[in-house]
């Protein structure tokens, strides 16, 4: 008796599970938009896409993070309708198009109490190059410092050494770390740390009691502020990308992510809108 | 159904389910190879292990700084784990009170069961700045090890209290009608016996040291290089897939494959080496 309970208990949960995985399977694809890419512009996109969701009831928007050049990717082989790149598009990646919604700003980080406000471009690039390796040869305490990179293939590594027209083999990094929060955790962990992260996150999380602060380049004061005005060297676009054919759908929302609805959610996150 | 009906049954089910895990086995290795293949065709293996460095952007894709670096955080916490933990269930089973060795073999299920990223973020912000102030920058290979070390002593303890359980009564009431002290018992005659379990217990840690990817990720400072001491930062190769792979196309991707394989071919010789090892000591 109990024995063939089991059995039909068994049963049941493989029919309910097969079920869940046709439902899912299954979803309407006309009212489902799926988007991936860069972990910069992932959360921005999250927030934009969940008041999206609530203005159009049965849309559903996937956000996935994983890189610039995965969502490139994505997008080129139809993996994802759209892509999210925190960079500007490169020669030969003219068959996709891309549109931007917001700029962001790479600062340089060193820990709180470094008495260092600013470096210039040639201290910088002999800093990471390990040719300077004690803060007191740039006007800081006798201590060695520590060389904070970014993991090969992220964008703001790419921009980072375009900018100072650096090759990544000749940078002598004591700490390599993935993401943004990792990198700031690192130096706000370590007080002879420099390193470089998105002004965006950097600025936030200086303003809410991380042990971090933000170092001028080029004289210019990093601020979401001097994106704005055009004046802060080294900034980027944060671009949704698309190949060929695009739904109505996507292109609504690349609208809807580009219109003033959505200025108060960029600059939430510290980043500058795009005036329409 | 009938006894023996129900008995049939229950073989083929188990066989269908250990066939599915064995294929499952030969499917990921299989995977590896196709997702490498391409890479090792156009470059050959060999670039792998004479390139100058690991600049796999720049064309560059050598990983033997990275399997050094995970050989050396994996021998180093089996190498203070493993005699942490075997003491660890010595005292439990044999020194503690019965409440407190109850209590304490709780607390050890529980560090267990501590998911590695909290690990990580302890390390992240207790440990390597403890280092760092010591000897800078902070994220090291010593950091790493010591994070694996504290994830692989519950398994370490937990195993090797099963084998001391195992051990059977009459043995210790044995060595106690010669008149042997409580430590001769143990070293003479308690660890001998529960040899095989013991071993059993450092292959599994041995294993979750050298698989633990986010934990060292977080505090090994991930830079590639053959570190001079154990102050200097490394990366092994599962921080390398981990960090990398969401972000790379074409051959840096295929690079990342070839690195998995690699992985999976050391742990491969170490399961071997410890079945080897165990052989001769068990049945020698």
């Amino acid at each position: 008796m109990m024995n063939t309970r089991h059995w039909m208990a068994l049963a049941i949960v493989a029919v309910l599970v097969a079920a869940m995985v046709v439902a899912c399977s299954r979803g309407d694809s006309e009212n489902r938009l799926v988007v991936t890419g860069s972990s910069t512009v992932a959360p921005l996109v999250s927030v934009i896409a969940k008041r999206y969701e609530a203005k159009h009831p049965g849309v559903r928007i996937d956000v996935q993070m994983g890189g610039s050049s995965r969502g490139l990717a994505d997008a080129r082989r139809g993996l994802a309708d759209i892509g999210m790149m925190s960079r500007g598009l490169k020669a030969g990646e003219n068959d996709v198009e891309a549109v931007a919604i917001a700029r962001d700003g790479i600062c340089l980080i060193v820990h709180k109490d470094n008495p260092v406000e600013g470096l210039t471009d040639e201290q910088l690039v002999a800093i990471y190059k390990g040719e300077i390796a004690n803060w007191k040869d740039v006007g800081g305490a006798d201590a060695p410092i520590t060389v904070v990179n970014k993991a090969e293939g992220r964008s703001t590594l790419e921009l980072f050494v375009a900018h100072f027209d650096l090759e990544n083999p000749q940078i002598k990094a004591h700490v390599v770390v993935g993401d943004n929060e990792q990198g700031i955790q690192t130096v706000a962990g370590n007080p002879n740390s420099i390193g470089y992260v998105s002004i965006g996150t950097a600025e936030y999380d200086a303003t809410h009691g991380v042990a971090i602060k933000l170092l001028a380049v080029g004289g210019v004061t990093p601020s979401v502020e001097n994106v704005k005005l055009g004046k802060f060297p080294l900034s980027r676009p944060l671009n949704l990308v698309t190949a060929g054919e695009t739904t109505p759908l996507a292109d609504d929302f690349i609208a809807f992510a580009r219109s003033q609805a959505v200025h108060d959610l960029v600059e939430k996150q510290y980043f500058v809108p795009i005036a329409p | 159904m009938s006894p023996s009906h129900r008995d049939r049954a229950l073989g083929w089910v188990l066989r269908a389910t250990a066939a599915l895990v064995a294929a499952i086995v030969v499917l990921i290795v299989a995977f590896l190879v196709v997702e490498s293949a391409g890479v090792l065709r156009k470059l050959g293996p060999l670039r792998f292990l004479t390139d100058p460095s690991w600049h796999p952007t720049s064309g560059s894709f050598d990983l033997t700084a990275m399997l050094l670096g995970s050989l050396l955080v994996t021998v180093g916490a089996v190498v203070l784990a493993t005699p942490a933990g075997v003491a660890s269930a010595l005292f439990c089973r044999y020194y503690a009170p019965a409440p407190l060795a109850k209590l304490y073999g709780r607390m050890i299920e529980v560090l267990a069961g501590i998911p590695s990223v909290i690990y990580g973020m302890w390390g992240l912000m207790v440990l390597v700045p403890l280092i760092g102030k010591w000897q800078p920058p902070g994220p090291s290979l010593l950091a790493a090890v010591l994070i694996l070390t504290l994830m692989i002593l519950p398994t370490i303890a937990l195993f090797s209290d099963a084998a001391l359980a195992k051990v059977p009564d009459r043995y210790v009431r044995g060595a106690a009608a010669l008149g042997l002290t409580r430590w001769a018992t143990l070293r003479g005659v308690v660890l001998p016996a529960a040899r095989s379990g013991l071993f059993t217990g450092v292959l599994l840690g041995m294993g979750r040291a050298i698989g633990e990817t986010m934990a060292v990720l977080m505090v090994c400072g991930n830079v590639v290089q053959t570190p001079g001491s154990l102050f200097d930062p490394i990366r092994p190769l599962t921080a390398n897939i981990a960090l990398e792979m969401g972000y790379a196309l074409g051959d840096h991707r295929s690079a990342l494959f070839v690195s998995g394989l690699v992985l999976m071919g050391m742990v491969v010789v170490l399961v071997g080496t410890a079945e080897l090892v165990s052989r001769g000591r068990l049945h020698g």
